[in-house]
């Protein structure tokens, strides 16, 4: 039996008990990656190939000898009859988002591929702290720009293990396909629209967004301030409790990670669902998404299989004693993506103005005549599409001429999705809500370049997940079944700010309802 | 709102953006800005009373669960030479920056 067989609080039991150890789980994940990956993104990576299209290609950045310096530190502790962390021995990766000491730190962008970390980011250090082994950075969309990972400078971009002719969504793509295809036991992404719970569910594992706030955000390169949450990536839903516990709570370093305590969130884990009122909306069993010439809104139907999972997971939870509570309106959430398309881009371009070529990065090797044209090759050269995107239209919205017209309307905007929530969750309102259930994404994963270069339509994969960003609370995604091809659905649920535990509560219930169905059993293809 | 981004105004969001294209990258460009920008002027369609306020985050900062600000201490960084070896030139542990352009101004 492969330790990779064990979740990873198993593999954290079983190595603090002495019976694994580390450097045997670590070798183990080396053989599955040797197993499934491929070559690992990367700048220069010419023609792909048919060996290459059946590939993970999580991974940006192995960091092998890291790992191995970690597993034999567990092993050392274990022997010396001391305990190693809560994640002693557990294989991780890293989105390549997050500064880690001494590591290249990409963001998947040309502009920053020769930057090295002179220091790591809080998360990453806990997580670390903690025992896990940091197997390497994996792959995103450049900048977290995306829903697909196909917009990485770093090819070949991440491909779903379920069918790796499909993107593994995104943008933390590398993250949920790592997981999915067992290269690692936890990932460390992070949530901007949406961008752990999507790839999540296309990839048939669990997502979870904390709180904003509720993790530092100190070492990971920012895209949109108010909106970015690094949070867990798993296999399981107890292994991505014990994998937020790890990381959350205050820090110094971050002025917006809150003090509010954090609780122990595998006590409550098996308290289960009776009770509790569990809502269903409307708003969210449509897909809704702007006429391509007109940009009026058309409304669809979700697709029947998402649909279905969605309330074959409501009747489950019912039978486990919850009372699902239908019709709550969420009338704004449909605003969401055209709100997300100016706060993001106003934030995203006030982030990214800092790459200039003279710091640190990337600089045109070309000649330049004065700095001006200096920073325009730089830029031109480092920057993606996506990032290019951005910026000029945050910069745009946000001009002076323009600032009332779309960022300060979407702005207030965001006020009324917010209020959505506070409706549905207030306590002595008319719902009074523990949590809301709803589809994680409209359609399952699909196929590379189906959408890419359309940044309308891309963005729309976000959806149902982006409203959860914009009000700030939490959410996750859990595997809930396959569709006719064999692709994973993932359900989703939304709870109060800093309503984690009820999240997973609720989680952990629903795997617990469904751990004999069949599709549980199914594995993805990479691994038949 | 039935704004859009002609090519006049694109070149200039470019300029000050600090970028360059070419002409077939720019239009595609400008066109996805176009499109995003009919999304987003569903937002007119929002019926905004006039005390609905801006919200800059989603979650509230209520003292208790806000730490306070670090102070404004200078803290040398343990080994700067590591970052001064990331940056493209460097002169006597200084940063070189390129000549800066000067425009006189009518």
């Amino acid at each position: 039996m492969s330790a990779l067989d064990y979740a990873a609080h198993t593999i954290a039991q079983k190595v603090n008990a002495g019976e694994l150890s580390a450097v045997e789980v670590l070798e183990d994940a080396l053989a599955r990656i040797e197993q499934v990956e491929g070559r690992h993104g990367a700048l220069d990576y010419g023609e792909l190939t048919d060996e290459d299209r059946k590939k993970v290609h999580a991974f940006i950045t192995l960091t092998q000898d890291r790992a191995y310096a970690q597993a034999r530190q567990v092993d050392a502790l274990v022997s010396a009859g001391k305990l190693a962390g809560p994640l002693a021995g557990v294989p991780l990766s890293i989105k390549d988002i997050f500064c880690v000491k001494d590591t290249p730190s990409t963001a998947a962008s040309r502009i920053l591929s020769n930057f090295v970390a002179p220091y790591t980011a809080t998360a990453v250090e806990r997580l670390e702290s903690a025992g896990a082994l940091t197997l390497g950075k994996v792959n995103l969309d450049e900048f977290t720009h995306g829903s697909s990972t196909e917009s990485s400078a770093f090819q070949p971009s991440t491909r779903n293990p379920w069918d790796p002719d499909r993107v593994p969504g995104g943008s933390s793509g590398g993250s949920a396909a790592s997981v999915a295809a067992g290269e690692v036991m936890l990932s460390l992404g992070t949530d901007t629209a949406g961008s752990i719970r999507q790839p999540a569910a296309f990839c048939g594992v669990v997502g979870l967004k904390p709180t904003y706030g509720r993790v530092s955000r100190y070492g990971l390169i920012a895209f949109g301030s108010s909106l970015d949450c690094p949070g867990s990536v798993a296999r399981d839903v107890r292994d991505a409790a014990l994998m937020l516990g790890v990381m959350a709570g205050a820090d110094p370093r971050d002025s917006t990670a809150s003090l509010h305590p954090v609780p122990d969130y595998l006590a409550i884990l098996s308290e289960g669902v009776k009770g509790l009122r569990i809502g269903l909306s409307p708003d969210y069993m449509q897909i809704a998404f702007p006429d391509p010439q007109t940009g009026a809104l058309i409304r669809q139907e979700l697709p029947a299989e998402i649909r279905n999972a969605t309330l074959r997971a409501a009747e489950a939870l019912a039978d486990q004693g919850a009372e699902i509570v239908e019709g709550v309106p969420m009338p704004n959430m449909v605003y969401g993506i055209p709100a997300y398309f100016v706060v993001s881009r106003v934030e995203a371009a006030s982030n990214l103005h800092r790459f200039d070529g003279v710091k640190y990065g990337y600089r045109t090797s070309s000649e330049f005549r004065d700095l001006h044209e200096m920073y325009r090759k730089t830029r031109a050269e480092g920057f993606g599409l996506q990032p290019k995107l951005r910026i000029l239209m945050g910069m745009y919205v946000s001009a002076a001429q323009y600032s009332e017209q779309y960022y300060q309307r979407a702005l207030r905007v965001r006020s009324m999705i917010r209020a959505d929530f506070e409706s549905a969750f207030d306590s002595g309102g008319a719902y009074r809500l523990d949590a809301l259930l709803t589809p994680t994404t409209p359609t399952t994963a699909f196929k590379i370049a189906d959408i890419y270069g359309d940044s309308v339509l891309m963005q729309y994969a976000d959806q149902l997940t982006v409203p959860a960003n914009h009000a700030g609370i939490p959410g996750i995604s859990i595997p809930a079944g396959l569709d006719g091809d064999g692709l994973p659905i993932g359900i989703q649920l939304l709870a109060p700010d800093f309503g984690e535990e009820m999240l997973l509560r609720v989680g952990y219930a629903f795997e617990q309802a469904t751990a004999d169905a069949a599709w549980r059993k199914q594995k993805p293809q990479v691994l038949r | 709102m039935t704004d859009e981004i002609f090519p006049e105004l694109f070149e200039r969001l470019v300029d000050l953006a600090a970028f360059a294209f070419d002409p077939a990258e720019a239009e595609y460009l400008r066109q996805e800005l176009n499109n995003q920008l009919k999304a987003i002027h569903q937002l007119e369609a929002v019926p905004l009373a006039d005390d609905v306020p801006l919200a800059s985050h989603g979650v509230g900062y209520p003292p208790q669960s806000r730490p306070e600000l670090r102070k404004d201490l200078w803290v040398p960084f343990e080994n700067p030479d590591e970052i001064l070896a990331q940056a493209p030139q460097v002169e006597d542990r200084y940063l070189v920056v390129p000549d800066i352009p000067h425009t006189k101004l009518d």
